[in-house]
């Protein structure tokens, strides 16, 4: 039971991590009804701005997480702008390619900038230590992760269910064309989508910065594969669904580790998403849209 | 009040407008009857500038319109009551009210306006916490009217409201209808149920595949052959 305890205590900043990550998947599918590919990668362009404010700037954490966020927003706007806007009105196919080519590009642009091996993420940026909470250790990255994730999903949900932002964003992507005839500018909610989802990746990136020690120019592929698998569990699209489909990829993945064998980790996300789209493609929160008649 | 000028709107190669003209005189009530699928949505729907037509211009009061964004168009004071609804379901009542203000920026008049819209549909006042989709047919269509309402619009464009509602709704509707225009809105009404829309309006057009064929005073042309004929079952 003990060892059990502390698995899920192990899984929840893992799982804080996914669910950050899944937030965005699912928010920008929700307004543009896209899956975009490319989101994991902005979490590791995240990752490595918050490297290069670490170290060239000598910045602390909190603002190296800022000030991924920020970029990354940005960056999130422009891919929008630039890659998926000229595309909206074409097939989702065509728009699903494109993310899938943006991604490459942001990797391989990474890599031709910086080189292919990883960079080790600053270990006095974050000093490790151990707490002993009721027997169970509890290191004080992994207390960092859960609570800036919880703070930042707080956050999350005060913009879209109190802030006049947040209301047009939850506006468009259930009526886009009512919400045009509200007044409600579509492109200009979008693009806060993008910016908003993308500094979430951000955060994200400098969280598995912290957690895993290291940062690479792949590192966006397999936690992007596991989040977008997090949204689609809880139903993509739903904002609570993504949180807590998070932290069950989270959770499963150090259960997998701690009691099974750690190289089933992945196959055991992925299996997953079989079951989840054998059994509920529509997700734990998401309603069947069988066929009204 | 609103000049539309020989309009001309496409659908890929479907030519669903041709030259369609139609003038809204100010404080009046006018309706454009037809068929399914006559064209009747898309002159809305190209008022609002949702989409853009090939040739022709839209003029309202003096300001050409024809290429305006429409978020601006709802701030010149048009707004519209779409077909369907199309009320936000998954949002309170509150948010759907507030999101028909969305361009506006005074707190203070649009708690305001909220509240005019509370007095004139009290039955969303009791249920302004719950979400849109829970209500009847009738109330979601008060609720389009509210949210419309909540731009405050000069000119209201409403697209088939009595589409899916019990006779008796339909009638209630109407009557709301004349009331929100004495009270000083002009309203340009798209109607399948060409009885009930005429006995509403000032003026109207009746649309054909695409082109406007008959037009004149609303009580002249219920009395027509041709409108008797096609649209009042003889």
């Amino acid at each position: 039971m003990h060892e059990f305890t502390q698995q899920i205590v192990n899984g929840l900043s893992l799982g804080a991590i996914y669910a950050l990550i899944a937030l965005g998947y699912t928010m920008v599918y929700g307004i543009i009804k896209l899956i975009n590919f490319a989101h994991g990668d902005i979490m590791m362009v995240g990752a490595f701005v918050g490297y290069f404010s670490l170290t060239l700037l000598g910045t602390n954490i909190f603002v190296a997480m800022v000030t991924a966020m920020l970029t990354c927003a940005v960056l999130g706007v422009l891919i929008e702008k630039i890659a998926y806007r000229p595309l909206r009105n074409s097939t989702r196919i065509a728009a699903l390619i494109t993310a899938i080519g943006v991604s490459l590009f942001l990797e391989y642009t990474v890599i031709f900038l910086l080189g292919p091996s990883q960079k080790v993420f600053p270990a006095s940026a974050f000093p490790l230590k151990a707490y002993n909470v009721g027997g169970l250790s509890i290191l004080n990255k992994d207390v960092f992760v859960f609570v800036s994730a919880v703070v930042l999903m707080l956050i999350l949900q005060y913009i879209i269910k109190w802030t006049k932002t947040g209301k047009a964003m939850r506006a468009v992507s259930l009526d886009r064309e009512a919400a045009l005839l509200m007044g409600i500018s579509v492109d200009k909610t979008i693009s806060i989508t993008f910016a908003i989802g993308s500094a979430l990746a951000a955060a994200a990136g400098v969280m598995v910065g912290v957690y895993y020690n290291t940062v690479n120019p792949l590192m966006g592929i397999i936690p992007g594969l596991k989040a977008f698998v997090a949204a689609v569990l809880g139903g993509i699209g739903i904002i609570p669904g993504a949180m807590v489909g998070g932290f069950v990829m989270g959770i499963l993945e150090t259960m997998v580790s701690g009691y099974g064998n750690s190289l089933y980790r992945d196959a055991v996300a992925f299996g997953v998403l079989i079951l989840i789209l054998l059994i509920k493609p529509s997700g734990i929160f998401g309603e069947d849209t069988g066929e009204k008649v | 009040m609103l000049v539309v000028k020989d309009i001309d709107v496409y659908y890929g190669a479907i030519h669903a407008l041709k030259k369609v003209s139609i003038n809204v005189e100010q404080g009046s009530i006018v309706t454009l009857i037809g068929a399914n699928g006559a064209g009747k949505s898309t002159t809305l729907k190209t008022i609002s500038g949702l989409i853009r037509p090939k040739s022709g211009s839209i003029t309202f009061k003096g300001k050409e319109i024809t290429r305006v964004l429409p978020e601006k168009i709802v701030e010149l004071g048009i707004s519209q009551v779409p077909e369907g609804r199309r009320i936000f379901a998954a949002m309170t009542v509150m948010e759907n009210l507030e999101m028909g203000a969305f361009r506006r920026k005074n707190k203070a008049d649009i708690n305001r306006d909220i509240e005019m819209v509370f007095t004139r549909f009290p039955r969303l006042k009791e249920r302004r916490k719950q979400t849109a989709g829970t209500l009847s047919g009738g109330e979601q269509q008060m609720l389009a009217i509210g949210r419309a309402l909540m731009a405050r619009p000069e000119l209201l464009l409403m697209d088939e409201p009595s589409m899916g509602l019990a006779p008796l709704l339909v009638r209630e509707i109407f009557e709301i209808i004349k009331d929100i225009n004495s009270q000083g809105t002009t309203i340009l009404l798209v109607e399948q149920n060409a009885k009930i829309a005429l006995s509403t309006a000032d003026y109207a057009y009746v649309i054909e595949t695409g082109e406007i064929v008959l037009q004149g005073k609303a009580r002249e042309l219920m009395h027509s052959e041709e409108v008797k004929k096609a649209y009042l079952g003889g």
